[in-house]
């Protein structure tokens, strides 16, 4: 097996867009050959200027009907009363703003906003800083044991996001799991039967334990890509200079991999704050919606409590924060689209 | 170059009982155990007999059975889980790649106006939030009598992985030489004859690897069906999966064989497929 490859290193997250850019800037020598071609064969009635519209109206007509029409719809029910009375009847009642100004005075969203945010921060930390520490590791591990630790992420990589939830369920049971009796065998008392979905707090750390477990591999294994990429060069010159690894890191490695890392990490906090079949599958938001994140809170409040306009409005600051998010995420990308 | 920088690197793994070499070692096979451990624990449940999983010490040596198979595939409408689960996937993979690839050859090949704008915007929907608009999707699907259908489904989900199946592949088209697709012309071919013969052979590995990320984010899908599909014969695996586990209250067997049969499509073509989706993967920016 080829896992530790280095054939994917070239195709780190900074490149991939930079490749692209950088073959299309030159077009076909502008249609030189085609046009002494076109006229003998006179199959193509289009003038080639439509070429490039009619290849991508597909997608953005779909786009347009899929995705940008649900998204205005949103806005709009955020701005309606629609509970389960006008749900029955099919009633429009538009109610302005009432949905965000009663939300944005209610401590209970508050405190969902202030949860989301501290439970990203905290797992893509925890991401970032073991994935890269993972990463520095296989870059330096001998061959058979690259591939044996590199095989293993990809397990944890490849786990389809509901069946993983299902099986942290069973390794964390009241009764039968695995967990319980590992913390019995290390001699800590009190495990017998402990319920590990008791409060919000212990049900969200292990939504994080599963996530930090699922999004490892994703960052760990690109890091190892991304590496390969630094000249062995600088590792010996960082040597002969006698640096610690620890300042091999921050002289040699951060500044070669910064975009790698800011990427990386954009991207996770997106992934994380928006996760929901992780967190609604666990323990849907329970107990006493002690572990609704965002995402969820605006499904519960929307199907649970039949507040379809609120969980309207949730959704949409929602966005609105993600694409605060984002759009420092679009910058990086459309700088580096530039420059290369 | 390879006598001078391989020198050093040799004297390092040659000092077998090195305490650093073996610390290393060491950590990275803690590590590896801790990432396969729920996969090996799923699978293995789902392998025990019943009374043996059932035991407040676990039981790490028995005799396998496929009892916790026969009772998870036998539960009503299975084969129309598997048969839903199957259509909405492939279906909205492969209506993807068709639209993609017309629109990635464009962007990665043409210049246009408004290219650079086209380029933004499927970055912008590759990262858009699906989970947040289950709402919205939920009250246009009810006011046109589109919910507990597949054709809805796989139309949902063909745009969700439409966004970044475009970018992906528009890296794929990139890297394939300009110059072959101009001497096809130069021999005879039309712009669309080059590229059906010259470039999409060529794009294969692409096309594979695409269409692997398309599949797991469809297969995984869990908030447009919780959503959409109430209805049992609409329904596809991934609620079977969760469904499943409250009908049979604390059969933990049962229900890891239903995980163990979900996860085994996808673990054993990521797998097969892992090189390139490393690079792919990143390229694209992908994940659930």
């Amino acid at each position: 097996m080829t896992v530790d490859s280095q054939g994917t290193a070239t195709a780190g997250p900074q490149d991939a867009p930079g490749r692209a850019a950088g073959k299309s800037q030159t077009p076909p020598p502008s249609s030189g050959p085609k046009e002494v071609l076109q006229p003998s064969r006179g199959r193509r009635s289009l003038p080639s200027g439509w070429l490039p519209y009619l290849l991508v109206a597909p997608a953005l007509l779909s786009m347009a009907v899929l995705l940008l029409y649900p998204l205005v719809r949103n806005v709009i029910l955020s701005f309606q009363q629609l509970n389960r009375k006008e749900f029955i009847t099919r009633e429009t009642v538009w109610i302005g703003f009432d949905n965000y100004t009663e939300l944005l005075g209610d401590p209970d969203f508050w405190s969902v906003v202030v949860r989301s945010i501290v439970f990203t921060a905290v797992n893509v930390a925890l991401i970032m800083a073991i994935g890269t520490g993972i990463g520095l590791l296989l870059n330096r591990l001998g061959k058979k044991m690259r591939l044996v630790l590199s095989l293993a992420l990809m397990f944890a990589w490849a786990m389809p996001i509901v069946a993983s939830v299902t099986v942290f369920r069973w390794l964390f049971d009241e009764q039968f799991g695995v967990v319980n009796w590992l913390m019995r065998t290390l001699g800590f008392e009190g495990y017998e039967q402990h319920n590990w979905f008791e409060t919000g707090f212990s049900t969200l750390v292990i939504i994080m334990i599963l996530l930090v477990w699922g999004s490892i591999p994703f960052v760990a294994l690109n890091m190892y890509a991304a590496l390969t990429t630094i000249g062995s060069e600088l590792y010996e010159a960082a040597k002969m200079d006698g640096a610690s690894g620890w300042r091999t890191f921050w002289a040699v490695v951060f500044p070669n991999l910064k975009s790698f890392f800011m990427i990386t990490t954009f991207l996770e906090i997106i992934w994380i704050f928006k996760a929901f079949a992780q967190v609604y599958a666990m323990n849907q938001g329970g107990p006493d919606r002690g572990s609704e994140t965002l995402p969820v809170f605006a499904y519960i409040e929307g199907v649970g409590q039949f507040h379809y306009g609120v969980a309207a409005a949730i959704s949409i600051l929602t966005i609105v924060m993600l694409i605060a998010v984002m759009s420092f995420y679009f910058r990086l990308i459309l700088k580096q689209e530039e420059e290369l | 170059m390879s006598a001078t920088t391989q020198t050093p690197q040799k004297l390092r793994t040659r000092k077998p009982l090195s305490v650093g070499v073996v610390a290393k070692n060491l950590t990275a096979l803690v590590l590896a155990v801790v990432f396969v451990f729920p996969v090996y624990w799923m699978f293995s449940s789902s392998l025990k007999p019943q009374h043996e999983i059932m035991t407040k010490d676990p039981v790490f040596v028995f005799t396998p059975t496929f009892e916790n198979y026969t009772t998870a595939t036998g539960v009503d409408l299975f084969w129309t889980y598997v048969t839903n689960s199957l259509m909405v996937t492939i279906g909205a993979v492969l209506l993807a790649l068709l639209v993609a690839l017309a629109a990635s050859f464009a962007i990665a090949r043409m210049k246009f106006k408004g290219r650079k704008g086209i380029v933004l915007v499927v970055m912008m929907a590759q990262m858009a939030p699906w989970e947040v608009m289950v709402i919205a999707m939920y009250m246009i699907s009810r006011e046109n009598d589109l919910l507990n259908s597949i054709p809805t489904l796989t139309l949902i989900y063909f745009v969700m992985v439409l966004p970044f199946t475009i970018w992906t592949l528009r890296g794929f088209i990139a890297a394939v030489p300009v110059e072959l697709e101009e001497a096809a012309q130069i021999d005879g071919c039309t712009r669309g004859q080059a590229f059906r013969k010259v470039i999409f052979p060529l794009l294969a590995p692409g096309l594979m690897s695409t269409s692997l990320f398309g599949f797991i984010t469809a297969w995984n899908e869990f908030a447009m069906i919780l959503m959409l599909n109430k209805e049992k014969e609409s329904q596809t695996l991934t609620l079977w999966l969760t469904q499943f586990q409250t009908a049979f209250g604390s059969d933990w067997g049962a229900t890891m064989a239903a995980s163990t049969l979900f996860a085994l499509p996808v673990l054993v073509v990521f797998l097969f497929l892992q090189r390139k989706a490393v690079g792919g993967m990143t390229a694209g920016a992908v994940k659930g």
